[in-house]
């Protein structure tokens, strides 16, 4: 058993600690005796095939440089998440795997559509929605995610793309409607940006569980030491202003 | 003066003595934000009285130190000068500085005034300040909870620069390419870098955060890289490349945290400086001080007086002794600059090491940056490592996903506490290297000072 880990753009799309969530999965699996490919996806360069695709933020500008590469890889990304490969998109890479981005100045960058969202930012006069954020997981056996968002765009669904949770402290999707992020079968999106994998171990091993299934079925992942994950989770949870029991 | 001036400078007079008295802090923000409440326009009236101008010194790192090393180069060249030197940088702390440098009637006792500011507000002062001189020392990413995005201050900053007055200088770092970019096309500029190529190495950092030449969209190309993205680089495209520095470093050599020894060079002028500031980032402090120098027609000999004589300021490389063993104190605010205090300590023995995360908004609220520092580069230190602070945890998981030993690592919410625990894993006479985000800093400081070792920050 192996798994093979895509990181998408990462010169690109690492605004800030991104690699946090490509350290965390090839640790997990490893510590597990799974070995792990990382391949790092350059502009221009054809999509490998892998179990797991990773999208971190960017800077306007460089999200401008990906849109279109991204775009040219949409059928073999599309063909991936047919067999069953995992996407997860954070912040900047979220926005990229919906239909498109309406930027303030008028402009619109087209997404690869693989979730059913768009995004449109209000203008410069609107606020950045920025601050520590927890959300209840609709996911099954992830509980609470942690994290910080800082995004000036504002995620709203469609009838195709659910939930990742629902907002208990922080803004998530678009400050009103109190959801956050967006899966649809093994593709998934969140605001919660940068290294959001370290202190929410339990999303991390959910998604190498759903990686690994492409090519290997069912799998337990034996458990592993996370006090120190676990007490990550619950001060990052405190700092957002909710209470979690235990850590 | 209007009477309401006047009642701007007694009220915010008043307001210093009154914190000092009641030790609410040091007095460098709240007469500030009292005089500038009466009198929004006293940045503007009050530097208007410098006889010499402003010189004003921003960027993401660097800004203490030189502002400092510039401040200090101006007395040694016999004039009287009034500057933030405690290191508040936003607009209530300027005009703190200056009505506190005011006489009653509203006169500074002062010909000239260097500033600190804070990159993302040196944007919203240029106009107010009218600087002679600025300095551009760097940007890295920093707080992107509070600037959005580098971009956006570099944005800011090409802006300031066009309201600055015709005969403004601008000093520069070229060996930043963001730096140079916003620079290059000011009518007067003095360009400052690195030349000794041995100094720095040949790959980028993860953290580096502009690869891609601005006009192409193409990643510029590296002969040599000094720290983060700050090298010799060209666009493969355009061509475009590092400006030929005016004011150079040769014959660079860093001995690890107890300071460097290079040569400076410009114009046919040549001197050699020996420097107790520690890592290669002090190197381009002192470059970014003698390009301003050079600037303001300062003797080399009081530059390097000035040089010469500035020891690490607050939190920035000082010594202190507490308890049988010597605390260094190393500031932490970012990737670039942690990743450059973890190079200096690679050249130590390090046997203790304290870690304070905060995550307030001085610090940036976001600690996401903790993954863009390096920690895998010293993973093989045989070091006891105590970390602490509001974001001790988040710190803790960083240290062990990037390999270092978990059995030497202790997680200790309150700070003095956890500098007991580090003392207590300190050789006596020993040194114990205390790396604090910003305000874990002042906490330290403060907290020394109460068991009477640091002198406080607004005295020192």
């Amino acid at each position: 058993m192996d798994l093979r880990l895509a990181a998408l753009f990462p010169d690109l799309l690492n605004l800030y600690g991104d690699r946090g969530n490509v350290l965390v999965l090839q640790s997990r699996a490893r510590r597990r005796g799974i070995p792990v490919e990382v391949l790092p996806v350059g502009l221009g360069h054809p999509l490998p095939d892998a179990d797991l695709y990773l999208l971190g933020g960017g800077e306007d500008r460089q999200q401008a440089l990906v849109a279109p590469a991204l775009e040219a890889l949409r059928p073999q990304l599309e063909a991936a998440v047919r067999s069953g490969a995992v996407v997860l998109g954070v912040c900047g890479g979220y926005q990229l795997l919906g239909h498109a981005y309406y930027a303030a100045d008028g402009s619109v960058l087209r997404g690869v559509g693989l979730l059913d969202v768009v995004t449109r930012h209000p203008g410069h006069r609107a606020p950045r929605l920025v601050g520590n954020a927890a959300v209840a997981c609709v996911l099954d056996g992830v509980g609470t995610l942690v994290g910080f968002e800082n995004h000036g765009g504002r995620t709203w669904l469609g009838a195709n793309a659910r939930p990742l949770g629902r907002v208990l402290a922080g803004f998530g999707n678009n400050g009103r409607d109190r959801t956050e992020g967006a899966w649809a079968g093994t593709v998934f999106g969140t605001y919660l940006h940068g290294p959001l994998l370290p202190k929410n171990p339990a999303f991390a091993d959910y998604l190498l569980r759903l990686a690994l299934r492409r090519r290997f079925g069912d799998v337990h992942l034996s458990p592993l030491d996370d006090r120190w994950e676990h007490a990550a989770h619950v001060r990052a949870a405190e700092r957002a202003g909710v209470r979690l029991r235990g850590a | 003066m209007p009477p309401r001036v006047w009642a701007a400078l007694t009220a915010g007079k008043l307001a210093a003595q009154l914190s000092r008295a009641f030790r609410i802090g040091g007095g460098t923000v709240v007469p500030g934000r009292v005089a500038r409440w009466l009198a929004p326009d006293l940045l503007r009236r009050l530097a208007r009285g410098l006889p010499h101008g402003a010189v004003v010194v921003t960027g993401t790192n660097g800004k203490t130190t030189t502002a400092r090393l510039v401040a200090s180069a101006l007395r040694a060249a016999g004039l009287r000068v009034v500057h933030n030197r405690a290191g508040a940088n936003l607009p209530a702390g300027l005009v703190s500085t200056l009505v506190l440098a005011a006489d009653g009637g509203g006169q500074l006792r002062a010909d000239v005034g260097v500033f600190e500011v804070d990159e993302a507000t040196f944007p919203r002062v240029a106009g107010e300040l009218k600087p002679r001189l600025v300095v551009l020392t760097n940007l890295f990413r920093d707080q992107l909870d509070r600037y959005a995005e580098v971009d956006r201050v570099a944005v800011g900053w090409r802006q300031a620069l066009q309201t600055l007055g015709g005969d403004a200088v601008v000093c520069f770092n070229a060996d930043d390419p963001q730096v140079a970019d916003v620079a290059r096309d000011a009518p007067r500029s003095v360009a400052f870098g690195i030349e000794d190529v041995e100094a720095g190495r040949e790959t980028l950092e993860d953290a580096a955060d502009v690869r891609y030449c601005y006009r192409c969209g193409v990643p510029y190309r590296y002969r040599v890289v000094f720290l983060s993205h700050v090298g010799h680089y060209t666009c493969p495209a355009c061509g475009t490349g590092r400006p030929r520095p005016a004011v150079r470093a040769e014959a660079v050599r860093v001995a690890g945290t107890s300071g460097f020894t290079a040569e400076l060079a410009w114009d046919g002028e040549r001197v050699a400086v020996l420097s107790e500031l520690p890592g290669l980032y002090n190197v381009y402090n002192v470059l970014a001080a003698a390009a301003a120098a050079h600037a303001l027609g300062i003797p080399p000999q009081a530059l390097l007086r000035a040089v010469q004589a500035t020891k690490p300021a607050f939190g920035r490389g000082e010594r202190l002794w507490w308890r049988g063993v010597l605390l260094q104190i190393l500031l932490v605010k970012n990737p670039a600059g942690f990743n450059e205090v973890l190079r200096a300590l690679r050249a130590e023995p390090v046997r203790s090491l304290w870690i304070a995360i905060h995550d307030r908004t001085a610090d940036g609220r976001d600690v996401s940056w903790l993954w863009d520092v390096d920690f895998e580069t010293v993973r093989e230190s045989k070091a006891w490592v105590t970390v602490t602070g509001l974001r001790a945890e988040d710190l803790a998981v960083r240290l062990k996903y990037a390999g270092w030993a978990e059995d030497r690592i202790a997680v200790h919410r309150d700070l003095l506490r956890a500098l007991e625990h580090a003392v207590a894993h300190t050789p006596a006479g020993g040194t114990l290297y205390c790396l604090p985000t910003y305000t874990a800093m002042l906490e330290l400081r403060a907290l020394l000072a109460r068991q009477g070792v640091a002198v406080a920050f607004w005295e020192d």
